[in-house]
């Protein structure tokens, strides 16, 4: 399982990549592993302005579906597209290619909420078992 | 929570676990579209011994048999096996279950795990004179499925297991353990299951996963085995089957006999029949993305016309199908309906059943 050391991480399994008030997001090596072969994605549009903790996606595997929820709040500002032709990106390259959105926060004092690697590799060792 | 006696092998393999109707089974090994393919291009391993194992015996089995099934138990010579229902005096479905005769004296049923209770106890009140033995506690079941299962059985039977026909039986050593080899599966694949005392099962297992490794035999947990059985058509009880949903409406009309003259269900199917049905289970796959699911809302011209009882995303087809029932005139091939999939309409078409037909390679 990895934990990049660069990512900030959320409760619900989405990791962020930071860049001043722009925020890339994706799911995280645990959430593609616990969901299982990965083969539907429903992403949001760019303008949709998305609310942490709230539901602004889902990723279906062949057994379970699953909400992404926005770690931050924020406007989408890009989707990756490949990911609704591809989805199985996301059971293979969770942390680059298989980023799910772009997203300018509205409210950066959010950030200080999220875990740092070393934090969710302990906070997934105690939800995993 | 029950536990196979497959659990620790389960373990070494790394399967995931879920609870099944108050079984802890593997849900998955090396991933549910790996290991489906691996049944459709090679070969796959399943333990069901979670199923209930039921025994009519005595004078009076053929003819318990009879009155307590569907399907004809009088076309069976021993050593074959039918699909058949259990039904209620008003048609609808107690269970959908697997009779094997092993002699005019012994008859062999096997149930789903969720109804094996409540069967055993149907089942023994409308025996007759049959003596019903619950087998299920002493049983494992294991399934060899896919192209490659009777070779990679073949190697370890001390019996010519390849010239069994389909729904055949017999009783053979299988790495010197006493097994009741069944030509049958819910896989729409050739294959095998495998009833074996729970003592010698891990051994079975083992010998099995050695002798097919070079074929490429898996592991398969239960969540390939939904995907197979949804692309063959084959309906699983609880989702496309209940205790209110008749075969006539289940399209499983094959399996029931209305020409044996006693049956429970028959006077109410006859009328069913006569009536004509209300609504009939029907295949559809998604024309645009998205997944349908159990209890999703199925819309015709702007109407909720039913309910999905099964859909998931089918890893040979590559797109998304599912069962639902629909009023008749919205089940032909070709009719075009929509699936709620939470609040957003996806277009999708009714297509023959099954999805997924294997290619039969010729002599088997």
């Amino acid at each position: 399982m990895e934990f990049p050391e660069d990512l900030k991480y959320s409760k619900e399994h989405e990791w962020v990549l930071l860049d001043g008030d722009l925020a890339t997001i994706g799911i995280t090596d645990f959430a593609q592993d616990q969901l299982g072969d990965i083969v539907f994605v429903e992403l949001p549009s760019v303008g949709d302005k998305v609310a942490k903790d709230e539901a602004f996606g889902v990723v279906e595997s062949v057994k379970a579906v699953s909400d992404i929820y926005a770690p931050l709040s924020g406007t989408v500002v890009e989707v990756n597209d490949d990911l609704p032709d591809s989805p199985e990106m996301l059971n293979e390259d969770c942390y680059s290619d298989a980023w799910i959105v772009k997203i300018r926060l509205s409210d950066q004092a959010e950030i200080a909420a999220l875990m740092n690697a070393a934090a969710y590799e302990k906070f997934t060792a105690e939800e995993g078992e | 929570m029950n536990r196979t006696p497959l659990f620790a092998q389960h373990q070494q393999r790394g399967a995931r676990f879920v609870d099944f109707g108050g079984w802890e089974m593997p849900v998955q090994y090396s991933g549910i579209i790996a290991e489906h393919t691996a049944v459709r291009t090679a070969a796959g391993l399943f333990d069901v011994s979670h199923m209930g194992e039921i025994e009519l015996r005595g004078p009076g089995a053929l003819a318990a048999a009879q009155e307590l099934t569907a399907n004809d138990v009088g076309r069976l010579a021993d050593g074959q096996a039918q699909y058949s229902l259990l039904l209620l005096p008003s048609g609808g479905i107690v269970d959908d279950i697997m009779v094997y005769r092993l002699s005019a004296e012994r008859l062999l049923l096997c149930v789903n795990a969720g109804n094996a209770e409540k069967d055993l106890a149907w089942i023994r009140d409308h025996a007759g004179t049959a003596e019903v033995v619950d087998r299920s506690a002493e049983t494992a079941l294991l399934a060899l499925q896919g192209p490659r299962a009777t070779a990679i059985l073949a190697r370890l039977a001390a019996a010519d297991v390849a010239s069994l026909a389909r729904f055949a039986c017999a009783e053979v050593e299988v790495a010197g353990k006493p097994v009741l080899a069944a030509r049958t599966g819910y896989t729409g694949e050739d294959g095998w299951e495998l009833y074996a005392g729970n003592a010698d099962a891990a051994p079975l297992w083992d010998a099995l996963l050695d002798a097919g490794a070079g074929d490429g035999l898996a592991p398969v947990g239960l969540g390939a085995r939904d995907t197979l059985r949804l692309e063959a058509a084959l309906p699983l009880y609880g989702n496309d089957l209940d205790e209110t949903t008749t075969p006539l409406e289940a399209r499983l009309g094959w399996v029931v006999r209305l020409d044996k003259p006693s049956f429970i269900g028959r006077a109410a199917l006859l009328a069913q029949r006569a009536a004509g049905v209300t609504r009939k289970l029907c295949g559809f796959a998604l024309d645009e993305r998205g997944i349908a699911r159990h209890d999703h809302a199925i819309v015709h011209d702007g109407s909720e016309v039913g309910r999905v009882t099964s859909g998931s995303q089918s890893p040979t087809l590559g797109k998304a199908i599912g069962l639902g029932y629909v009023p008749p005139h919205c089940a032909d091939v070709g009719t075009e309906l929509e699936i709620d999939i939470r609040g957003r309409r996806v277009r999708a078409t009714v297509t023959p059943l099954p999805f997924y037909r294997r290619i039969q390679a010729g002599g088997s």
